[in-house]
């Protein structure tokens, strides 16, 4: 029989005050666990996200408000930038920039309240953002399209096509084919005439593109009372560039013959919210491209470009850090606190165990035996609480999944966090800790006074 | 020899700070597999005596010798190996432990040897002392004779050299009384084991072929509180 079957037998014996005990650390260890999962899928939700494009271009303002408008979708977009912007942007030389996807926002859908995405097919074609390691993680379709795609690009190839994230489709049980209309500014405001048609579901992301609607930027401002009045556009870019374009002449002397089109909007007319960029070139090559761009447009005072990274970590620092750390330390203290409760359940054990541990010495149990015997009760009652707070903690996120999917966040319950590994042998050492006070009153225990008693 | 006592001397500090002389032995011996039934007054210190020679307590001073092997001078984790070995125990109070069945109990008596833990052996020994079929029952399941059959047969598992009972019949009824002493006995003779039994028991004591009474050898016994402050 060895000191764990003695051990097994003692907590055994205690039944109830080992099973309570045990489970207080299960609360703890499950608690922890949570919180570390949790802290894992924000990071992701937050930092990987950011990995996806390397610079965004935007108008004059915050820096991180550009980021999380535009990448995370969250708040209101600024002054929006001349369409003439972003092909200058992407057709000037020497920039470096290998991908710039323009994207405008503002209005939601009717359903729901996702947030509508103008922007081109070659969106779809870019990763939405990258692992840790570096690898891409690249749009799907979950459905088949209408016209038979099955990677994101080529989504919304025509001005009225939609593409779907998976929390718009699950949400508002929109599938391929349906119908759907847009909604100015907010579900309260005017809802728009025109009706875009899913020809897209994309697979679920875990970041917030699962709850966007994304529509061509044509098609956007094909839109009734989307395109800006072209006096008030021309002034704009007057204003913006100093002069006027060719295209922009051209409609303005359109307009004055009353001419009218159906088709595409003029790009004086159109604007961008911001711009997603990728720059070309080794890490090095793509530092000093990213430096030199962002040092010329913020430079000037109507545009700027951020990097999304930089922002993101920023604000993980300063805001969602010290809340990490809070919630570690209160999941600390738990796990401290149910581990005195298992000192003192095991240290009250001590006076009615004095003869059992009398026995074994007299039996011939060293001192230092009788003693890990006692620490060998306290390790299991940590261990086997420990673990089963493993186990509760990721079958309360598999029974939270669902709901936190409704959010856009993707949810593995068997992935594991890092710091999970380091609770085992945390645990295993505040075992020890409280289980080494009362294995030293069995260490001390007087064998010859204990059993005449 | 199997244990030899030189000049063991014994005493406990009193609450007013003198101290109280228990033992004084100049010369005890018992022979190999010698069956010895030991007598003396309450609070003589027989119990002492016994812890003194198993090593759970240790003597002021002197030698105790087992098997030629001189015990009292060994250190504290070798002498606890030494007791698990070549010493068994029978108490009056049996001191199974509760929460073990009868052959865990006696697989526990072979968990602190440096031998196996015989599975077999402990079944053999309990089927010699009549509880094969009780073998999975707790102390609190089991009779008072049970209790301490399951003791002998613990006692006897790592094949001692010398078995201490230190009134292993006081707690059992009159029935059983006479079946424990048998077991004792007849175990200690078939396997050359020496006995020193303890008792208070007249009929228990002239059954053995040497009784020494504890007083005639341990000069303590002479020396009153008064004067050894």
């Amino acid at each position: 029989m060895n000191l764990w079957a003695i051990a097994i037998k003692s907590v055994r014996q205690r039944a109830l005050a080992s099973a309570l005990t045990s489970l207080s650390v299960a609360l703890g260890v499950m608690l922890m666990v949570v919180v570390l999962v949790a802290n894992g899928m924000v990071e992701r939700m937050f930092v990987q996200t950011a990995t996806g494009y390397d610079l965004v271009v935007g108008p004059k303002g915050s820096q991180l408000e550009l980021v999380l408008t535009s990448i995370y979708r969250i708040g209101v977009a600024g002054e929006p930038l001349p369409y003439r912007f972003y092909r200058e942007l992407t057709s000037a030389k020497g920039n470096r920039i290998s991908d710039a996807v323009p994207i405008t926002m503002g209005d939601v859908t009717q359903q729901g309240g996702f947030p509508i995405l103008g922007t081109t097919p070659a969106y779809f074609a870019l990763p939405y953002m990258h692992e840790a390691d570096g690898t891409p993680k690249r749009f799907r379709i979950r459905t088949r399209s209408l016209d038979g795609q099955h990677s994101g690009e080529g989504l919304i190839r025509n001005p009225f096509d939609a593409a779907i994230g998976a929390v718009v489709a699950r949400h508002n049980g929109w599938d391929v084919g349906t119908k759907l209309k847009l909604v100015h500014g907010g579900s309260d405001g005017h809802v728009h005439d025109e009706e875009f048609t899913v020809s897209g579901v994309l697979e679920a992301t875990g970041t917030p593109n699962d709850r966007t609607v994304f529509v061509h930027v044509d098609g956007f401002y094909m839109i009734s009372g989307h395109e800006k009045p072209l006096s008030e556009a021309v002034a704009r870019e007057l204003e913006f560039f100093g002069n006027i374009s060719e295209e922009s002449q051209k409609a303005i002397e359109a307009e004055r013959a009353g001419g009218h089109s159906h088709g595409p909007v003029p790009e004086a007319q159109k604007e961008v919210t911001a711009i997603l960029v990728n720059i070309q070139g080794d890490v090095g090559e793509k530092v000093l491209a990213e430096s030199r761009l962002m040092s010329r447009l913020n430079e000037g005072v109507q545009a700027q470009a951020v990097k999304p990274i930089v922002q993101i970590d920023r604000m993980m620092q300063t805001l969602v850090g010290p809340i990490r750390t809070l919630l570690m330390g209160l999941t600390s203290l738990i796990i401290a606190v149910s581990g005195i409760g298992i000192f003192v359940s095991i240290y009250n054990s001590m006076a009615d165990r004095k003869k059992e541990i009398a026995i074994m010495r007299a039996l011939g149990a060293r001192r230092q035996t009788v003693l890990t015997v006692i620490l060998a009760e306290s390790t299991l009652l940590c261990v086997v609480g420990g673990l089963g707070g493993f186990v509760l903690a990721h079958l309360l996120i598999l029974a939270c999944a669902p709901m936190v999917a409704g959010y856009g966040l993707v949810v593995d319950p068997w992935t594991f966090a890092w710091g999970e590994l380091v609770l085992l042998p945390v645990l295993i050492a505040l075992a020890s800790l409280v289980g080494f006070v009362p294995g030293m009153t069995a260490y001390r225990t007087d064998v010859a006074q204990t059993l005449s008693d | 020899m199997s244990l030899l006592l030189e000049n063991i001397s014994k005493s406990y500090r009193e609450p007013d700070g003198g101290r109280l002389p228990v033992l004084e032995i100049e010369r005890f011996e018992m022979s190999r597999g010698e069956q010895m039934a030991l007598v003396g007054a309450s609070g003589g210190g027989k119990t002492t005596l016994l812890n003194i020679i198993s090593g759970i307590s240790s003597a002021d001073s002197g030698r105790v010798i087992i098997d030629d092997t001189l015990v009292s001078e060994m250190p504290e984790p070798i002498r606890d190996r030494f007791r698990a070995e070549r010493i068994g125990f029978v108490y009056q109070t049996f001191n199974l432990l509760p929460a073990f069945t009868a052959l865990e109990n006696v697989l526990l008596g072979m968990s602190f040897s440096r031998g196996r833990v015989d599975r077999h052996r402990a079944l053999e020994l309990l089927e010699s002392v009549g509880l094969s079929h009780r073998l999975n029952h707790r102390p609190g399941q089991l009779s008072v004779g049970e209790q301490q059959r399951v003791a002998v047969a613990r006692a006897l598992s790592n094949r001692p050299s010398l078995l201490l009972a230190d009134e292993p019949t006081a707690n059992v009824d009159l029935a059983n009384q006479q079946t424990i002493l048998d077991l004792i006995r007849t175990a200690c003779t078939a396997d050359s084991v020496a006995l020193l039994l303890v008792t208070h028991s007249g009929d228990v004591a002239e059954q053995f072929d040497r009784v020494e009474r504890l007083e005639d050898f341990n000069t303590a016994a002479l020396v009153t509180p008064e004067a050894s402050r």
